[in-house]
C-alpha cells in the first residue's frame, strides 16, 4: 500500500515540476519591451520588410509555449508527408533514423558478441586487442566522419559506419568482461559433465554472461542514438538530424524543440525495451 | 616557349582529341602526389592541353539533338540564394526540357559537398566559384580536375556587421573583431579580405576569419560571438530582419558582376557523359536568363522559400533577389544591381581568384593562370550553348574573354599577371 502512495505521489511531483517548468518558460519569453538598440523604421514599407506588419506579428526570439505548440501541431498534423526528398515529414525522419540505427548497432552487435566471447575465453586475445581497443573507444563518432566520407564515398554507409563503430565498443568489452567473469565453478561442472563446446557455451556461459552482454547492448544503443543526430546534422539527406539541421537553417526554434523532444522521447522509448530485456535475463545467483 | 605551346595545342587540337583526353585524367591526379612545382608546371601544362581539346570535344558532340547519356541525375545544393538558377532549372523544368531527370539534394556544407562531387556520390554540384579551380590546382586537397560548367550567380552577397557597431562602419577601426566566411576557397573569403586590406587591415593578424555555416552567421551574430560576416543570402537579409545586424556594404559595391557560384562537374564525369553535360549546361544557361529578368524575381522568391529548397521566409529571399530591401538601420534601399545571374565564366575573374589564393598564401607553387583558367572555365562551352539557345532575355556577353574588373575602384589587370609570370 505504501509502495503504491510513493510511486503516486511521485508521479504527482513530475506533473508538478513540468508544470513548473512551462510556466517558467512561458514567462522567460513574454514580449518584453523592445531593447534599447532596435532600429525604427523611416516608414511604413521598412516595418513590412523586417515582417513587422500587423498582419504577421512579429515572432523573433525563442517561442514561446503557445507558439511551439501551434508549430509543433502544424508540424504533426501531416508526420507523413513527402514533397520530394528534401521536404518530407518528421515521421519520415524518425523513421529513417531508426532504421539506419537498427542496420548499423545490428552489425556492431553482430561483430561484437561472437568477438567478445572469444576474448573472453581467451585471455591471450583480449590481451592483444586490448590496446586497439582503449584507442579507438573513446573517439568521438564525428571525428570518424571524415575519414568515413571519404573512404566509403557514400553518405548513407557512412551514416551507418558511424552507427557501427561507435556501439561497437561497450558491446565488445561488456561480453567479454561477462564471459571473462563466468564463475569458475560453473564452468568446471560443465567440464565434469563432458559437456561440449557448443552446449557448454549455449547452456553455460551465455546465459552467466547475458546480463553483463544486455547492459552493453543497452550502453551502445544509447550511443547509438545520440550518434545518429550528430552524423546526420553533418552529411544528412534524411534523418531526424537532417531534419533538426534544416529547421535550423531556417532558424525555426519550434520545430528545433519539437525535433529534440521527439529524440530524447525514441531514446527513452528504445531504453526502455532493453532494460525489460534485461530483467529477463538477469537471475540472482 | 608557352605561347609556342599554346599555339601549337590549338592547331593540333581535332587531331589529339582522343588520345589527350584519355590521359588526362591520371596526369592530373598524379600531379599532386609529386606536389613539386617544377614536375607540377609541366604536369599542369599536359593535363591543360588535355583538358583544353576536351572543352571542345563536348561542344561538338553536345548538339540540343543529342541525347544524353545519363539522364537520372544526383546534384547537390546548398540552401542560399546562389543557388537559383539550379533551382529554378528543377523547379521550371528546364532540366526536364533536356530530358533529364534531377534530384536535388540539399547538403549542409562545402566541404561535404565537395566530397560527394569527388566521389561521385553527385553527378554535378553548387560550388563557390573559387572552388573549382582550388581542386584542379590541389589547394587544401589532392589535386582533382574539376570543371565549372556555368556560372549561376553575380554579386548578392553583403557584408553584415552586428547591430552593436552601427556607429562603426569605418573598416580602419575593426582591428580585433571576427568575422564569419562560410569556406576559404570562397569569393566570400577574398571579398572580405580584400575590403579589410584595401582599408589597411591584415586579414590574417588584425581580424580573425572564422568558417562557418550561413545558419549560425545569424545565430552567432544575434549571440555576440562574431562582430560581422561577409556570408550569402538570404542570411544577410535574415540577420536584417532578425534585427541582430545591418548590412554594411552589398558585394556589388565592392566589385559590381563579381562571379559567386558555379554549378561544378568533375573532368572525368564530363569526359564520359559529355551529352549530359552539354544537356546540364544549356538547362543552367536558361535558368540564368530566367533570374536574370527582373519581373521573374518575385515568382523565384516565391518558389526558392519552399521548404524542399531554401526553406526560408519569401520576404526575406524577395529583398535579397529584387534589391528592394530594408537595410536594417532603418532605410529602405534600392539596388538592382543587389542580385544578378550570368552563365557566363569569364576567364579574368578567374585570374583574380588565383591571384587571391596566392596572395593569401593557399597556393605556394607557382601556376600559369591563364592555363588554369581557360581549362577549368568552360567560357568557350557556354558562349556557344547561349548562342544556339539564342533567348532573348540572356544578358549579351563581353566579347572579351577577359571583361575588366575593378575591384574598390582598383582596375585588376589579368595582363600584368602573365608578364609577371613570363619573367620568373
Amino acid at each position: 500500500m505504501g509502495g503504491r502512495q510513493e510511486k503516486l505521489k511521485g508521479t504527482l511531483l513530475s506533473f508538478v515540476l513540468a508544470g513548473a517548468l512551462l510556466l517558467a518558460w512561458q514567462v522567460l519569453t513574454l514580449p518584453s519591451a523592445p531593447p534599447a538598440e532596435v532600429i525604427k523604421g523611416e516608414n511604413a514599407e521598412y516595418a513590412q520588410l523586417m515582417g513587422m506588419s500587423s498582419a504577421t506579428p512579429a515572432s523573433h526570439g525563442f517561442p514561446s509555449p503557445s507558439q511551439f505548440g501551434h508549430d509543433a501541431w502544424q508540424q504533426l498534423q501531416a508526420p507523413f508527408h513527402n514533397s520530394g526528398p528534401n521536404d518530407r515529414g518528421i515521421g519520415w525522419q524518425l523513421g529513417a533514423s531508426l532504421l539506419r540505427v537498427f542496420i548499423g548497432y545490428g552489425l556492431a552487435v553482430a561483430v561484437a558478441v561472437p568477438l567478445g566471447l572469444l576474448m573472453g575465453q581467451i585471455p591471450l586475445l583480449a590481451r592483444a586487442l586490448n590496446p586497439f581497443i582503449q584507442v579507438l573507444r573513446p573517439i568521438s563518432p564525428l571525428a570518424w566522419m571524415p575519414i568515413a566520407l571519404y573512404t566509403i564515398q557514400n553518405a548513407e554507409e557512412c551514416g551507418i559506419f558511424v552507427i557501427f563503430i561507435c556501439s561497437l565498443w561497450p558491446v565488445l568489452l561488456n561480453t567479454s568482461f561477462g564471459v571473462a567473469r563466468v564463475r569458475r565453478e560453473w564452468l568446471d561442472v560443465a567440464s565434469t559433465l563432458e559437456l561440449g563446446w557448443a552446449r557448454r557455451m549455449w547452456l553455460v556461459i551465455l546465459p552467466a554472461a547475458a546480463p553483463t552482454i544486455i547492459t552493453g547492448m543497452r550502453v551502445g544503443m544509447g550511443i547509438a542514438w545520440l550518434a545518429i543526430v550528430a552524423a546526420e546534422m553533418l552529411v544528412g539527406s534524411s534523418g531526424i538530424g537532417y531534419f533538426v539541421w534544416n529547421q535550423w537553417n531556417n532558424l525555426s526554434i519550434s520545430n528545433v524543440i519539437l525535433a529534440v523532444l521527439l529524440i530524447g522521447i525514441t531514446g527513452m522509448i528504445l531504453d526502455t525495451a532493453f532494460s525489460a530485456l534485461q530483467r529477463s535475463v538477469g537471475y540472482a545467483e | 616557349m608557352i605561347r609556342h605551346f599554346i599555339s601549337g595545342l590549338y592547331t593540333s587540337r581535332p587531331s589529339t582529341l582522343a588520345c589527350d583526353d584519355a590521359s588526362s585524367a591520371s596526369i592530373c591526379s598524379c600531379g599532386g602526389m609529386h606536389g613539386l612545382s617544377l614536375s607540377r608546371r609541366g604536369l599542369l601544362g599536359t593535363s591543360l592541353a588535355a583538358a583544353l581539346t576536351g572543352a571542345v570535344g563536348p561542344a561538338f558532340a553536345a548538339t540540343p539533338s543529342a541525347t544524353p547519356e545519363k539522364t537520372t541525375l544526383k546534384i547537390g545544393f546548398v540552401p542560399i540564394s546562389c543557388a537559383a538558377p539550379l533551382i529554378m532549372a528543377h523547379a521550371k523544368g528546364f532540366f526536364h526540357d533536356e530530358g533529364l531527370t534531377v534530384e536535388l539534394q540539399k547538403t549542409a556544407g562545402w566541404a561535404l559537398i565537395r566530397d560527394n562531387l569527388l566521389n561521385g556520390n553527385f553527378d554535378a554540384s553548387h560550388l563557390l566559384s573559387p572552388m573549382p579551380l582550388a581542386l584542379s590546382l590541389g589547394a587544401g586537397h589532392a589535386p582533382t580536375p574539376v570543371r565549372a560548367v556555368t556560372m549561376q550567380n553575380t554579386n548578392g552577397q553583403a557584408i553584415t556587421l552586428a547591430l552593436k557597431h552601427q556607429n562603426r562602419r569605418d573598416p580602419r577601426s575593426w582591428k580585433g573583431m571576427t568575422f564569419a566566411i562560410p569556406f576559404e576557397f570562397s569569393m566570400h573569403n577574398f571579398l572580405l579580405r580584400a575590403y579589410l586590406a584595401h582599408y589597411g587591415l591584415n586579414p590574417d593578424q588584425d581580424v580573425t576569419l572564422r568558417v562557418t555555416a550561413p545558419p549560425e552567421m545569424v545565430a552567432n551574430l544575434k549571440a555576440g560571438n562574431i562582430d560581422g560576416f561577409l556570408g550569402p543570402d538570404p542570411f544577410n537579409q535574415r540577420a536584417v530582419t532578425e534585427q541582430a545586424g545591418f548590412l554594411q556594404i552589398l558585394t556589388s559595391q565592392i566589385w559590381d558582376g563579381h562571379p559567386c557560384c558555379a554549378l561544378g562537374m568533375t573532368e572525368t564525369f564530363i569526359r564520359v557523359h559529355p551529352n549530359t553535360y552539354g544537356a546540364v549546361q544549356r538547362a543552367m544557361i536558361r535558368a540564368a536568363a530566367y533570374m536574370q529578368q527582373a519581373e521573374n524575381r518575385q515568382e523565384a522568391a516565391a518558389i526558392l522559400s519552399r521548404a524542399e529548397y531554401l526553406n526560408q521566409p519569401e520576404i526575406v529571399i524577395r529583398q535579397g533577389l529584387t534589391g528592394h530591401y530594408a537595410d536594417g538601420l532603418g532605410a529602405v534601399r534600392n539596388e538592382p544591381s543587389r542580385s544578378a545571374f550570368s552563365p557566363f565564366p569569364y576567364y579574368s575573374p578567374a585570374i583574380w581568384m588565383i591571384e587571391q589564393m596566392k596572395r593569401w598564401g593557399y597556393l605556394n607553387t607557382p601556376v600559369d593562370e591563364r592555363r588554369v583558367a581557360e581549362e577549368v572555365f568552360m567560357l568557350r562551352d557556354v558562349r556557344k550553348q547561349a548562342a544556339a539557345l539564342a533567348l532573348p532575355d540572356l544578358t549579351p556577353p563581353y566579347a572579351s574573354d577577359y571583361p575588366p574588373i575593378q575591384v574598390l575602384g582598383t582596375p585588376f589587370d589579368p595582363a600584368a599577371t602573365f608578364a609577371e609570370n613570363g619573367k620568373r
